[in-house]
């Protein structure tokens, strides 16, 4: 098919709301309000470290604990049989199909000081403890919410593996510990970064869930850029030099995660 | 080990679904209260379909929902068979800018189209015309993050397709634009079909790039939830993420069986042949 031609205008499209918007973040980033060139918003980013740290933080103790809860799991679900596979993967899906506001406002009626959790703390005398407004209900926000996202890739791979290798290890006298770690955990490489990626990022931007389960007390990068965008601190040059910063933090992660993963990995998995 | 991996197993699904179960539980309750059960009622229900600001919330996402992804699937449609004519290098770095609004962060995709439109606003204003965030600017950035999806699930299937099958067509008389929607289009069907309802589902979920491109009268159901979260009471929003999960959960079983037995007649399909 001599069809070129029918691709332009995706071309256009993409060249005015995909690649000018960008651009437009990287001149607002190097602009003051008159228009001249400046490095003070980029500078200006750096009284926020605490911010960033924390987002990089919070946002990485999340992946970790994702992880550390998703890859038992995936193995597990990887081992069964076919109907009850796609049962699973079901059930996995299922909460990532309501809106992540929902899911995490049933979080701030769990959390809450006279939430359901405190109320059944009080049945044995103890507490009621702070636990919304807390760094660890963000991290638990992101957890719940961005699990799936790690389980899915996971389980793609680790579907793959042949239950054959797994027991010619075995056979060869191989402990539980030492399949493990000398044939499970690389063959599923390329699962783990892609779950680490899909996880982080998200993570890493969020303004919602830190809104809805911080508090005041926990901004986040996202939080920042929303309050430089919608909120009373209108500046969208230092708005768009944290955007700046923000994709650079996630450029990172991505290229450190692509030197183990494949590219090839991504179809399918969309879904 | 058994009873070890099926605890775990469902201790994970204990942790997924708790926190709807009890959504669900208390949009029952007749106090407005999130931790005491005082009696059952369905007034929340009731309140919920009489709430004027949600049921045009939820008409503004889907005629969004619908008109983006039907733009979204053509403009994809078209760019994929563009795109697969292109040799090696091009087509690398076309599908790199594809692949753009989805590693960037949703936020920063919102942000920097809220800079174009508002730089567009200003434009307008000058030679004297009026540009306002609405419908105009939900649409353009819906289609916008959803088209490379679209593009990421035809370009495969006019992978797989044999060329030859589209060369017969027009050695046997048909005009290339014949060929293409008789021939070619069949064939990648399922494909721009499973495109265009990813694009409806990202776009009837999206929050975060609505959030900065729509306008005060094209508020999106995500953005009512929103409000809604703000004010510290509503046990209305029980209720809607009742319903919600009803819904999706009926969607997601239907797709299933269907899948399933789709899966089961090829099965015996393949048996016949073999």
């Amino acid at each position: 098919m001599k069809s070129k031609y029918s691709a332009l205008p995706y071309y256009v499209w993409m060249a005015l709301f995909t690649i000018a918007p960008l651009i437009l973040v990287l001149v607002f980033a190097f602009t003051d309000n008159n228009g001249a060139f400046t490095i003070e918003n980029i500078s200006q980013v750096g009284e926020y470290t605490n911010v960033l740290v924390r987002s990089v933080w919070l946002a990485a103790v999340a992946t970790v604990i994702c992880l550390l809860i998703a890859y038992p799991l995936a193995y597990i679900m990887s081992r069964l049989g076919p109907s009850k596979q796609r049962t699973m993967v079901m059930l996995i899906m299922l909460p990532m199909w309501m809106n992540f506001l929902l899911r995490t406002y049933a979080w701030m009626t769990i959390l809450e000081n006279n939430g359901l959790l405190n109320r059944f703390f009080g049945l044995f005398g103890v507490g009621p403890f702070d636990m919304i407004n807390t760094q660890g209900a963000v991290v638990l926000g992101m957890v719940y919410n961005y699990l799936p996202f790690m389980i899915l890739p996971l389980y793609t791979i680790m579907v793959k593996i042949d239950n054959r290798v797994i027991e010619a290890a075995q056979d060869l006298g191989a402990s539980p510990l030492k399949v493990a770690s000398s044939v499970v955990l690389p063959l599923s490489v390329p699962g783990i970064s892609t779950g680490i990626t899909m996880v982080f990022v998200p993570a890493v931007s969020t303004f919602i869930i830190s809104r809805m389960l911080g508090g005041g007390g926990n901004l986040l990068i996202g939080d920042l850029i929303d309050l430089q965008f919608l909120g009373n601190a209108y500046n969208p040059h230092l708005g768009s030099a944290i955007s700046l910063v923000l994709m650079v933090i996630i450029l990172l992660c991505m290229s450190v995660m692509n030197q183990f993963g494949e590219e090839e990995e991504r179809e399918g998995m969309l879904i | 080990m058994k009873w070890l991996s099926k605890t775990y197993v469902a201790a994970v699904m204990l942790f997924l679904y708790a926190p709807i179960g009890v959504l669900i539980f208390f949009s029952f309750n007749e106090s407005k209260s999130r931790a005491n059960f005082t009696g059952f009622t369905l007034d929340w229900y009731q309140k919920l379909f009489s709430n004027e600001m949600i049921l045009q919330s939820l008409l503004n996402t889907l005629i969004v929902a619908l008109v983006s992804s039907v733009i979204a699937t053509v403009l994809g449609t078209m760019a994929a068979v563009g795109v697969n004519s292109l040799r090696k290098g091009p087509k690398a770095l076309v599908m790199n800018l594809n692949n753009l609004p989805i590693v960037n962060p949703e936020i920063v995709t919102g942000v920097s189209l809220m800079l174009l439109f508002v730089m567009f606003k200003e434009l307008m204003g000058r030679v004297g015309m009026n540009f306002e965030f609405g419908f105009t600017t939900l649409i353009l950035a819906h289609v916008s993050f959803s088209v490379p999806y679209v593009l990421l699930n035809v370009l495969p299937k006019l992978r797989q397709m044999d060329i030859f099958v589209y060369e017969a067509a027009l050695d046997l008389g048909c005009s290339p634009s014949q060929a293409f929607f008789r021939v070619v289009l069949p064939e990648i069907m399922p494909g721009i079909l499973a495109g265009f309802l990813m694009a409806l589902t990202y776009s009837i979920d999206d929050f975060v790039i609505s959030y900065f491109v729509s306008g005060p009268t094209s508020q999106t159901l995500p953005i009512t939830i929103y409000s809604m979260t703000r004010r510290k009471v509503s046990p209305e929003i029980n209720a809607l993420s009742t319903i919600i999960f009803a819904v999706v959960l009926l969607v997601l079983l239907l797709v299933n069986f269907h899948g399933a037995r789709q899966e089961r007649l090829q099965r015996r399909k393949g048996g016949a042949a073999a």
